[in-house]
């Protein structure tokens, strides 16, 4: 094809930059955090629950900004609601072959469950006492968290949106016929593994940051490594599955990929947690900052570089 | 539902002279671009380069010359949107903004797309842009309101030369074979056809008669449909969301010996 690796460079860059790139870390970082609180609560040991209630607090303001975001990228942002209503015949909007399509229903029904959990683990936090919230009924907010039978049902289907919103915008990607996004099909898996180890990272890091002295921490550490050897293997697979698309960061892309994502973001990081294999509330800091930066350059790199194309 | 209409641009006629690029900017008050001063491309006699959100038809300049100079030859293609029977664009906009007109054409409406862009990256040709006045992806619409009206859309009526024309897909596909026979027999043995036929995304409802590669014309080889990685992306996503469920369970949940 004198030279050209695939079909996929024939076409416009849609001119998705910054905003999409921070929507894919902060929607990553949202629906990961919220998945964890949500295992942690069903799952985990009673005394952890300070630890689930940092991964509400992040969960639903991140889906707000999400949401702003994803609103002000758009070339006409107060058309917003087309995507979930027909403008001309005012019925619901909704094509389950689009990834677009249904992740903006997506968003809309985890930002829902995002905000009960957060005026659950709000209620539930004895330090923030505001009146305002009291006038909230604090029993009827609790009952919206597990182990509350309601709130378990709200912790489930929160964690599968949370997993939704963390990996279809992989998939978002893929289903275009763009450079690098389209010539794998495992970009929905490295996005939703990525978010997974870096909503680790920053649950462990907040932690550490708020003082909260958990045994849940040191698993979420032990998690995070294990997150991190998953996402290896997911990069090193997507890497072999472009094949002659890889020509495409033969660039300061790869350079950025193999410095700031794998060396930095993920293998410093695991080589630490391997030295001192008891966790250390001390030294977790510096590797969780690595693992959200590292994060952050994954998606700037995925996105970025087909864009350059 | 009327017949099928659409183009078929034999290249091997084409002079270049845009007028196709003029007369659908003049019928769809399409702005000029750089507030209409001169820009000039600097490596090519083509200053409008690409089809856009302003440029519904471009005329591409496919100039083979070598370094001295001594031998050339020009490939001069008016393209456009291909209007696929399996449009890219139209199945993942989740407006609902483009659809399928009674003509079996591709129509974005301007007062329904709000700019996600997710049709720009989709479309295998790179067709769609931004219209920066309306701020809406915008495309050839095989002037929907001409052919509403009877008419016959502005580029076809203004091509001086017959390259670009308009019909039924069948008529048009019956005109194009017997165009290729003719070269065939004239010792051109490099004509053919490209998206006349289902095979490329169902056909394309605007066809080309091509003389080297598609991708020599700037079109690619394979076009595909997006949502080719939809089950595939979503099944490895989901193995991807079991692992890490189990991994979570494994380290987060409680441990009845290590409570403290």
């Amino acid at each position: 094809m004198n030279g050209i690796p695939s079909s996929t460079w024939f076409t416009t860059a849609p001119h998705w930059q910054w905003y999409i790139v921070l929507y894919f870390f902060l929607g990553g970082l949202a629906g990961g955090c919220y998945f964890l609180a949500a295992v942690i609560d069903l799952l985990g040991r009673r005394v952890d629950r300070p630890l689930a209630r940092l991964g509400y607090y992040v969960a639903f303001p991140a889906v707000v900004v999400s949401g702003l975001l994803l609103t002000i990228d758009l070339s006409r942002p107060l058309r917003f609601w087309h995507m979930l209503i027909e403008r001309n015949t005012f019925e619901p909007m909704f094509k389950p072959w689009s990834p677009m399509s249904i992740g903006s229903w997506a968003l809309l029904i985890f930002g829902l469950f995002t905000f009960m959990s957060f005026l659950a683990a709000l209620a539930d936090d004895d330090r923030v006492r505001r009146p305002a919230l009291r006038r909230l009924q604090r029993p009827r907010l609790i009952a919206l968290r597990a182990p509350a039978p309601l709130g378990r049902v709200v912790a489930v289907l929160g964690g599968i949106a949370g997993f939704y919103i963390a990996g279809y915008t992989g998939i978002l990607l893929a289903v275009t016929n763009r450079p690098i996004w389209s010539d794998t099909p495992l970009l929905g898996m490295l996005f939703l593994v990525s978010a997974a180890s870096t909503s680790a990272a920053l649950l462990v890091l907040l932690a550490h940051r708020t003082r909260l002295q958990l045994p849940g921490v040191a698993d979420l550490h032990r998690f995070d490594a294990w997150m991190i050897v998953l996402e290896l293997i997911v990069l090193a697979a997507v890497l072999v599955s472009l094949g002659p698309v890889l020509q495409a960061w033969m660039n300061a892309w790869g350079v950025l990929l193999a410095v700031g994502v794998v060396i930095l973001g993920l293998l410093v990081p695991l080589a630490m947690s391997f030295r001192s294999p008891r966790f250390d509330a001390a030294n977790v800091t510096l590797p969780a900052i690595l693992v959200l930066i590292g994060g952050l350059l994954l998606r700037i790199v995925v996105v970025m570089s087909s864009e350059s194309v | 539902m009327a017949e099928p209409m659409g183009f078929y641009t034999d290249t091997t006629v084409c002079i270049g002279c845009k007028a196709c690029e003029v007369a659908c900017k003049e019928w769809n008050q399409l702005p000029s671009t750089n507030g209409g001063v001169n820009t000039l491309s600097g490596d090519s006699y083509d200053n409008t380069r690409q089809l856009d959100g302003t440029h519904w038809r471009h005329v591409k300049f496919v100039e083979q010359f070598p370094e001295d100079r001594q031998d050339g030859r020009w490939l001069l293609m008016s393209d456009v949107c291909k209007h696929c029977v399996q449009a890219g664009c139209l199945e993942v906009c989740p407006t609902g903004a483009i659809i399928r007109t009674e003509f079996d054409t591709v129509v974005i409406q301007s007062n329904t797309c709000n700019g996600c862009r997710n049709c720009i990256g989709a479309c295998p040709f790179g067709v769609i842009d931004i219209n920066p006045v309306s701020n809406t992806a915008q495309k050839c619409t095989l002037c929907y309101d001409r052919l509403q009206a009877g008419m016959e859309p502005a580029c076809s009526k203004a091509c001086p030369t017959k390259s670009i024309q308009f019909g039924t897909i069948a008529d048009l596909r019956e005109r194009a074979q017997q165009r290729v026979e003719q070269l065939h027999e004239g010792g051109e043995g490099r004509a053919y056809l490209y998206g006349a036929d289902e095979k490329m995304l169902g056909g394309l409802n605007s066809f080309y008669l091509l003389v080297d590669k598609p991708e020599v014309y700037g079109l690619p080889p394979d076009p595909k449909m997006p949502t080719r990685n939809l089950i595939t992306g979503s099944v490895y996503a989901v193995v991807g969301a079991i692992m890490i469920g189990l991994a979570s369970i494994f380290h987060l949940r409680e441990r009845g010996a290590s409570e403290p």
